[in-house]
């Protein structure tokens, strides 16, 4: 019996529809985990008004969010609620960021006005001006190590680009339980089926494989 | 929340207190407790169950939920013994029941023989203290197989000619190949390497009470919510349990192991999560407290009596420290793979556990697994292809085509001992308890680093071999963060160099006893829970026949 490759809801219809009840019984606590992820995600933890950014500094947060990862034919940061999940991040983990945000967006503004008499903020800035005052800020971000035993790490970053940068991002792929990435449409970008459960073959290289063969010379050792 | 049906007064002298309920713990606990002994196990970190679990990265790697958090917990690292060392995340490991085992990959590979005579093999290793293990593989087989069989591991035995001698298959099939697994195995082969079916500590099939795995996709890091991974909390706490005797009591940190005027000990003291004291008598102390906690509560029970530390008259307590070395290799492929569905890894080879020592003057060895073991942020924060712009649109597009083309290919290997490698205490930093902080020195011996950089260069070759359309790698450079944490309180005869005894008793105080990570004496070639648990289950028997036969 193949596990379907559905979503959470069709996964449940599928379990309690059609399956046979030997499966039913033998998969009893994936259904129920995936039952509880259904009811989860229908629990949106996003916002629905700013509770540490000002309007103003939101429209900036948003605007930066939006040349961080725009919207083309497919949908950016905007279209996730990134903007939310950041004002959020600000009052629970990323507490401590608060001030990189205040000093960061004050300091773009700042340049705005220098570079760009008569734009009041960043956000006024048009869509070339912006680009080009992101890059002054965006430099060189140090690259990072992650995969297997290493784990990025976001701190309390001094360096207002990198702490922006990394919460746009985790604000557009987090699970929508995480209060960003709205419909799935970050993981839409990334092609992440939001399926909870998936079944072989996954993707192009494996679905010819033909199953486990021992290779002839495997017998004696190099 | 807590399962037990048995709660104990901390006053009431227990037959055993565990601290720690991980890989070690866990076993000992289930172990312990269905040979009729009563059990209390202290775990710092909450009773978390599947329910409490999810795919939050959020919560997961930058809200520390099942792992330990350094804001609380601040952990200083130095390269060496004359530097001083800073605050530095360089520790990670799991504070939650189940502990580590909850969030690991489930990489469950057995030792092999040649890791338990090493030294007796290639003679001195200069700069490494390299001695070999008081057992032996024939010792640990039978307890191999019963953690295959009773915590569930998937496998093909006889699918490595390279594999140790083995008394029983598998308990079930392994786990579906995935794309990056074929990708592996066709190239590997081509070069003449012998890929096979990685074991792995996850169901393939229904097992008691539990369900196979559904390839959420969401493995190394998180806690499984259907059961699948064969963690200490899956597998072994419910056991436990079951038979009534055995107590898991969580958010209780221990901070003391308390020794009477005869050098015995006495019980744990702990912090309840309201910062409150009790001292949990026991008629003997078992610490699988994990590589850096077990040396650490050791040195903070310093006394009159033990001045430099409990158990410690070797001076070893927290020396040798080993990590294993490794390297990353990352590559993209035309086509989607959409790796990010299910486990990490479905195939490896072992064509280099044993490193021709004449040919390429390398110590130890290692195995090389295929991977992909990111999720969508950790992907796009560090894995994009190197040249990818920072932001915008050929960003985006880049997350676009690479999330579903990427695998890994990850290098593990021999870490050797060196004494100076260590973790102590810090003489400055306190954690939110008034305790010193964890300190971690370690500079990995120069033959690890070359053994990673001779790894990573034939990961390479394979990729090219596989075809890949853009291949690199993470550069090798001495390691500062820590998640195997092996050697601190190695296993051995000899009283004045090593700091317990083949039946896992300090050598210094009869009565307490340690069992993980740290008492590893060589480091495997990378995955070492699996050894952790063979040595839980055979400490259970051993420490079985010494109380029953009244020698403790």
């Amino acid at each position: 019996m193949k596990i379907p490759s559905t979503g959470r809801r069709e996964f449940l219809a599928y379990a309690g529809g059609t399956a046979g009840v030997a499966w039913l019984n033998a998969q009893w606590p994936g259904i129920l985990a995936a039952a509880d992820h259904a009811h989860q995600a229908t629990k949106s933890k996003t916002p629905v008004k700013f509770e540490v950014l000002t309007p103003a500094q939101a429209r900036d947060v948003e605007a930066i969010a939006s040349l961080i990862i725009p919207t083309d034919e497919l949908p950016g940061a905007r279209e996730a609620g990134v903007v939310y999940f950041i004002d959020h991040a600000l009052k629970t983990f990323a507490s401590d960021a608060v001030e990189t945000y205040q000093k960061g967006l004050a300091h773009l503004n700042g340049e705005t006005s220098a570079k760009h008499p008569g734009v009041k903020q960043f956000a006024d800035a048009s869509l070339e001006q912006q680009e080009q005052l992101l890059h002054e800020l965006s430099d060189e971000i140090p690259s990072q190590n992650v995969g297997g035993r290493r784990r990025p790490q976001i701190g309390p970053a001094a360096d207002f680009f990198q702490t922006i940068w990394q919460h746009t991002i985790s604000g557009f792929l987090v699970d929508p339980s995480g209060g960003g990435n709205r419909d799935y449409v970050g993981w839409k970008v990334i092609q992440r089926d939001p399926a909870h459960s998936f079944a072989p073959p996954f993707g192009f290289y494996d679905k010819d494989y033909p199953g486990w063969q021992a290779d002839a010379k495997a017998g004696e050792k190099k | 929340m807590s399962q037990s049906k048995v709660a104990y007064k901390a006053s009431e002298e227990v037959d055993f207190v565990i601290v720690g309920s991980g890989a070690a713990g866990g076993v000992l606990a289930k172990e312990l407790s269905t040979n009729g002994f009563r059990v209390v196990v202290l775990e710092q970190g909450p009773y978390l169950t599947e329910a409490d679990f999810g795919h939050n990265e959020i919560d997961v790697v930058f809200n520390h939920q099942l792992t330990n958090n350094p804001n609380t917990q601040p952990v200083t690292f130095r390269k060496t013994e004359q530097d001083k060392a800073q605050k530095q995340y360089s520790v990670m490991y799991g504070r939650c029941v189940g502990g580590s085992s909850v969030h690991f990959t489930a990489n469950f590979w057995r030792l092999h023989e040649i890791d338990f005579v090493e030294r007796s093999k290639v003679g001195e290793v200069p700069g490494a203290t390299l001695v070999d293990w008081p057992i032996r593989y024939d010792d640990l087989e039978a307890y191999y197989t019963k953690v295959e069989w009773e915590c569930g591991v998937s496998g093909l035995a006889g699918a490595s000619p390279f594999d140790p001698p083995r008394s029983k298959p598998y308990p079930m099939p392994p786990l579906p190949v995935k794309g990056s697994g074929v990708i592996f195995e066709r190239a590997a082969r081509k070069l003449g390497y012998h890929p096979f079916p990685a074991p792995m500590a996850i169901l393939s099939q229904p097992r008691a009470g539990r369900s196979a795995c559904v390839n959420c996709g969401f493995c190394l890091g998180f806690g499984c919510e259907v059961k699948a991974k064969s963690t200490a909390l899956s597998a072994m706490i419910p056991l436990a349990e079951a038979t009534g005797r055995c107590e898991i009591r969580p958010n209780c940190y221990v901070r003391r192991i308390e020794v009477d005027k005869n050098g015995r000990a006495t019980g744990a003291v702990y912090f309840d999560a309201k910062k409150n004291t009790h001292l949990q008598k026991a008629k003997a102390v078992i610490v699988c407290a994990n590589g850096a906690e077990t040396p650490r509560l050791l040195l903070l029970s310093e006394s009159a009596q033990f001045p430099h530390g409990l158990a410690n008259s070797s001076g070893l307590v927290g020396r040798n420290l080993m990590l294993n070395s490794g390297a990353i290799v990352f590559a993209t492929f035309d086509e989607p793979l959409n790796d990010y569905k299910g486990f990490a890894v479905s195939r490896i080879f072992h064509d280099f556990y044993e490193m021709d020592l004449q040919k390429t003057g390398i110590y130890g060895g290692g195995g090389l697994d295929a991977r992909f073991d990111l999720t969508p942020i950790t992907f796009a924060l560090g894995a994009l292809p190197p040249g990818t712009p920072k932001w915008g649109k050929d960003f985006k597009k880049s997350l676009h085509e690479n999330f579903v083309r990427t695998m890994e290919i990850f290098c593990h290997g021999t870490s050797l001992p060196v004494e100076t490698n260590s973790f102590s205490l810090d003489p400055e930093i306190k954690d939110a308890w008034g305790l010193p902080a964890l300190r971690m020195t370690y500079r990995d011996h120069p033959n690890d680093l070359r053994l990673a950089e001779w790894m990573k260069d034939r990961a390479l070759e394979i990729l090219d071999a596989a075809g890949a359309k853009q291949k690199w790698n993470a550069p090798v450079q001495e390691q500062q963060f820590a998640v195997h944490l092996l050697g601190t309180c190695r296993m051995g005869t000899d009283a004045k160099k090593s700091v317990i005894n083949p039946d896992h008793r300090t050598h210094d105080v009869p009565n307490l006893f340690l069992c993980d990570g740290s008492s590893l004496v060589t480091s495997g070639r990378g995955q070492p829970t699996m050894t952790i648990q063979a040595l839980a289950f055979r400490a259970a028997d051993r420490i079985t026949a010494l109380a029953k036969g009244g020698e403790i």
